[in-house]
């Protein structure tokens, strides 16, 4: 993973100090709360429901085990010994002090670490894909990518009071983990006759707008990336909205525009920064590539009889391996996901021991690292195929053996409602609704890949838009409902979820999952997956299925 | 009205008038100094550039930062070499960026402290990224 060099560590440190000096200047009363508001955003930091929130970037998901140490003591001393994993690849602390903010982010530089533009109207952490550098079926890895844009984008003056802001995420594979298509700015890597290029899309987004982003950019020089993107950006930022904050997001100018157009407006303003200073050099190129070669791994054999002949049955084992280990490029290693989906814990949420597990198993079978995904899971991505039993036996003792990634129950959900200021409604005890009346786990294997998301506003950080079953919180007259809606994909194959109908009181959830499910089951031809079924069937019979028995 | 900071000093108000973009091109007059409020494009006075002294780019709020763009495109695209002032909501934790965008004057708003701007207005050591007054750091790391 890339390793700071001392400008990358000194920048940092310098920002520790600078937030510090923001931090007793606000409480010296020298800064109104009005413009510390927008100087602690920029440094992740809101004022919740019940306490500060603390958002830590993890660029594009990458943490080493020395880092999950730090996360570990950070949680226990200066928190409630737990911490939460974000939909964009992040660690959230849900009670730091404000005034002890400083000290956190000090003791994160130690680690290479930051909160740097994790909120605020600015461009924010790069996301990518959890198996980059180890996926099959990928054409470039993405993270020196993400990591020059994740540069590039650090403190950028011109960019820092954008209108709303703003999110890039970047994938380098075939099958879209990065969910490229709902970001203000999508890159793929593709090759064109052996050479990388990029396809950059630009106005996707979730939100109360959502929308699937066009192609702006296609044959993209890798060396022109920056400048392309600082193109974008200042567009972006001259024309954007700034009159009314639901129309801020790049994708209503580029809407607004039309993507023709707005990529014209991009090409003028290209056309002065291409081939100037800021043009990528390969020497740059190749210095942040050797940060992520291929790990020394061992001369294995891919058929592995201990862990291949358990598939067959239906064994604790034999389910978890089926379900939450994925393939690799590599003969003789998997990756293997920790579903961070228990029943009763709110998705995403780690214990401050379970981080230095995760730390100690990373080191004894991946290299020392892992990766956030934005399903908010976590990856060990270089497992030794033989070792699978062993690191089985030891998760299933930290409780973080889950054997449902990709599963109904494996449920994307913001804070929600317990948490965020910003939310309608509560969004984890519907989370846990469903996982508690979903316990069967022979039933949810037999059920197949299923996305639910759970958000708690119009905001959409459970990303519902692109859950095939999708679930928002809305207020009418002070209660609670949920809008639930089907359809949606966040991967390559993105498409926006509908909404099924009138809302539904918080009890009324898992008997509708129940209902959508049943239909499903009902119709599916062999192992058809639910989206799949949906798509041949149309919006009908499910809702037909959920309203017949409901009088609206 | 707060403090005037140019070259590096606080300095005592210097008067200078600046047209509205409409009183300039109604003038006829290029050689003078004019302002430009956040949605005002500078290409509007592109061809005048040569002439003009000093632009003054407005903030009407501090979260506002179309002005930055302004000033970048001024320095970078047109080689714009006169003062470059930033006016409106100026405040201390703004100035950095305003520099690297090439501002190089700045009224600060009401209320902000000018000695404590002048030790704020360096920032950080080094840029990632290429601005008006330095290379991006890749350049220095080869």
């Amino acid at each position: 993973m890339y390793l700071y060099d001392e400008y990358d560590q000194k920048l940092v440190d310098e920002r520790v100090d600078q937030y510090r000096d923001q931090t007793n200047r606000f409480l010296a009363g020298e800064l109104s709360a009005d413009e510390f508001q927008h100087l602690r955003l920029r440094n992740g930091l809101y004022i919740q429901r019940l306490a500060p929130m603390l958002r830590i970037a993890v660029p594009y998901g990458m943490l080493s085990s020395k880092q999950l140490r730090k996360l570990a003591h950070i949680t226990r001393h200066y928190d409630r010994g737990y911490a939460h994993f974000t939909t964009r690849q992040n660690v959230q602390l849900n009670w730091p002090k404000l005034e002890e903010v400083p000290d956190i982010l000090a003791e994160l530089a130690t680690v290479e670490m930051h909160a740097i533009q994790t909120s605020g109207n600015c461009i924010r952490n790069v996301t990518s894909d959890q198996y980059a550098g180890v996926a099959p079926d990928e054409i470039e890895d993405s993270r020196p990518w993400a990591e020059l844009i994740r540069q590039w984008s650090t403190f950028h003056p011109e960019f820092n009071w954008l209108p709303r802001k703003f999110k890039i995420a970047v994938t380098g594979a075939e099958g879209d983990r990065a969910a490229v298509q709902v970001h203000d700015i999508g890159v793929r890597i593709l090759k064109v006759d052996g050479q990388t290029r990029f396809e950059v899309l630009a106005g996707g987004g979730l939100g109360r707008t959502p929308v699937i982003a066009p192609v702006i950019k296609q044959n993209l020089e890798p060396e022109h990336l920056l400048t392309y993107l600082e193109a974008i950006l200042r567009v972006y930022n001259r024309y954007g909205r700034r009159d009314n904050k639901y129309k801020a997001r790049i994708k209503i100018l580029v809407r607004a525009m039309t993507p023709e157009v707005f990529a014209e407006k991009v090409e003028a303003e290209w056309v002065h920064l291409k081939d100037g200073p800021a043009t990528l050099t390969q020497a740059e190129i190749d210095r942040v590539k050797k940060h992520f070669t291929t790990p020394p791994y061992e001369d294995l054999e891919d058929h592995v009889p201990a862990v291949d002949d358990l598939l067959a049955d239906n064994s604790g084992f034999g389910n978890w391996v089926k379900q939450n280990v994925k393939a690799h490029r590599q003969p003789g290693y998997v990756s293997v996901n920790l579903a961070m989906k228990q029943t009763g814990i709110a998705p995403g949420d780690v214990t401050d021991e379970q981080l230095e597990i995760i730390a100690d198993l990373a080191e004894e079978y991946s290299f020392g690292e892992v990766r956030v995904t934005h399903e908010q899971n976590v990856t060990l991505a270089d497992v030794p195929k033989k070792s699978l039993h062993d690191l089985w036996s030891k998760l299933v003792d930290a409780e973080l053996a889950s054997p449902n990634l990709g599963l109904l129950t494996d449920i994307i959900c913001c804070p929600g409602g317990d948490y965020c200021s910003l939310a309608n409604a509560k969004s984890i005890p519907v989370a846990e609704a469903i996982q508690r009346k979903f316990d069967d786990l022979d039933y949810l294997h037999d059920l197949g890949d299923l996305d639910i998301n759970i958000s708690g506003c119009m905001n959409a950080c459970g990303h519902h838009h692109v859950g095939n079953i999708g679930i928002l919180g809305v207020d009418k007259k002070g209660e609670e409902f949920y809008q639930v809606s089907i359809g949606g994909s966040g991967y390559e194959d993105a498409s926006l979820a509908k909404i099924l109908g009138p809302s539904f009181a918080q009890d009324e959830i898992p008997t509708v999952i129940q209902k959508l499910v049943d239909v499903h089951l009902a119709h599916r031809q062999g192992e058809e997956r639910f989206i799949d079924t949906y798509r041949r069937l149309g919006i009908d019979p499910y809702k037909e299925a959920v309203y017949a028995t409901w009088e609206v | 009205m707060g403090s005037l900071i140019k070259n590096k000093t606080v300095q005592a108000d210097d008067n200078l008038a600046f047209l509205s973009l409409e009183e300039y091109l109604d003038s006829g007059e290029r050689a003078q100094a004019v302002w430009l409020d956040a949605d005002e494009e500078v290409e509007g006075i592109a061809d005048f550039l040569e002439e003009i002294p000093a632009i003054a780019l407005n903030f009407p709020a501090f979260s506002d930062g179309r002005a930055y763009s302004n000033a970048a495109i001024l320095r970078r695209h047109y080689k714009f070499s006169g003062e470059i002032r930033a006016i409106g909501d100026v405040r201390l934790d703004q100035l950095e960026q305003m520099v690297r965008c090439g501002f190089d004057a700045f009224e600060l708003a009401e209320g902000q402290n000018p000695e404590k701007a002048l030790a704020m207005i360096e920032g950080f050591s080094f840029s990632y990224q290429q601005t008006v007054d330095r290379e991006p750091l890749f350049r220095k790391r080869a």
